[in-house]
């Protein structure tokens, strides 16, 4: 495989993490997981609902996806531990997006509770993939605590606002030893290459495709994106540069 | 006696035991997992284990998110 996406000592030749919510059907899912090529896809843990149609397990297992539950909704250390471990028993496996939000309009992450979460899952043998804010000293921390990676947001989930801070996103970047996951923000094509740009190992988006107009086509979108970026930062872009540098030779010029 | 099953409360029979409540929301042999007040239960105990009155019983699975 060339340029694996390497996370907790796993292989992936795709860099697109996919979120899974806001689909009206699980065939428009199943569709717009395909043209990601994606290989790690989230998941919810709720209450089951005995009337539900279809599992979404099953468009994920006939897919050969690997299932990535999250803590989404959680608002405490303790109740994102539960879930995890909940996570763990239903889904036999250890691999976990942690979430703990501090409030339902800005879905930021509670920094505090995040760590400790983390602190905690690490020791029960969880994989942990925090989703974490664009803070460097955080993801340190996060880090340190042997977080299998650190997941910053680009702008807050579900706001398609893009990547507010690409210096702290560099930051973050420049001093992980752990892969950095772009995480939430995503609107466009264009948020998904500049992550990579950045140097970021990958990119977790739901919403930007999930609420597209046309889910299967923005997918197929972000997965060339996502793969543009990432050639770019391996080729190494040119400076900035403030005057023109002119590409055609200046010698031989006609008098 | 009274258990809250998913935030709902179930009437039950003494010795009634926690796969027996369980089933009366799902027949899933795979993709759920369940906690007795605040605590993940691996599905082998399921069956060992016998309601209290007032238990709490959270039966989850995994849906569309994130």
């Amino acid at each position: 495989m060339d340029d694996p996406f390497v996370i907790a000592g796993e292989s992936f030749s795709s860099r697109l993490i996919m979120g899974t919510g806001g689909l009206p059907s699980l065939d428009v899912l199943d569709a717009a997981l395909v043209s990601s090529g994606t290989e790690i896809t989230t998941v919810a843990m709720r209450r089951i609902d005995p009337a539900a149609q279809g599992s979404i397990l099953d468009v994920l297992a006939k897919r050969e996806v690997r299932v990535l539950p999250n803590t989404a909704g959680c608002y405490t250390a303790g109740d994102a531990v539960l879930t995890a471990q909940l996570a763990r028993e239903a889904l036999q496996t250890n691999w976990v997006k942690l979430e703990v939000i501090a409030d339902e309009h800005t879905l930021l992450p509670d920094p505090i509770e995040l760590l400790d979460a983390a602190e905690k899952l690490v020791d029960d043998g969880f994989v942990v993939l925090p989703y974490t804010n664009d803070d460097p000293v955080l993801a340190r921390r996060l880090e340190q605590v042997g977080c299998a990676a650190v997941m910053p947001l680009g702008a807050p989930i579900g706001s398609g606002l893009g990547i507010r801070n690409p210096h702290n996103i560099e930051l973050i970047v420049e001093s992980a030893a752990v892969p950095v996951v772009l995480d939430a923000g995503i609107g466009t094509a264009s948020d998904a290459a500049l992550a990579m740009e950045l140097g970021c190992d990958a990119v977790l988006l739901a919403s930007a495709v999930t609420r597209a107009q046309k889910p299967a086509l923005m997918a197929e979108a972000m997965r060339k994106a996502i793969e543009a970026g990432r050639l770019a930062w391996r080729a190494g872009r040119i400076p900035v540069r403030r005057y023109a540098k002119a590409s055609s030779p200046v010698d031989g010029m006609m008098r | 006696m009274k258990v809250t099953l998913n935030g709902k409360a179930h009437e039950i029979g003494d010795d009634t035991s926690l796969a027996q409540v369980v089933a009366r929301l799902t027949s899933a042999d795979r993709g759920i997992a369940v906690a007795l007040n605040g605590t993940v239960v691996p599905r082998p105990r399921w069956e060992t284990i016998t309601l209290s009155d007032d238990d709490h019983v959270e039966v989850l699975t995994a849906v569309q998110g994130g």
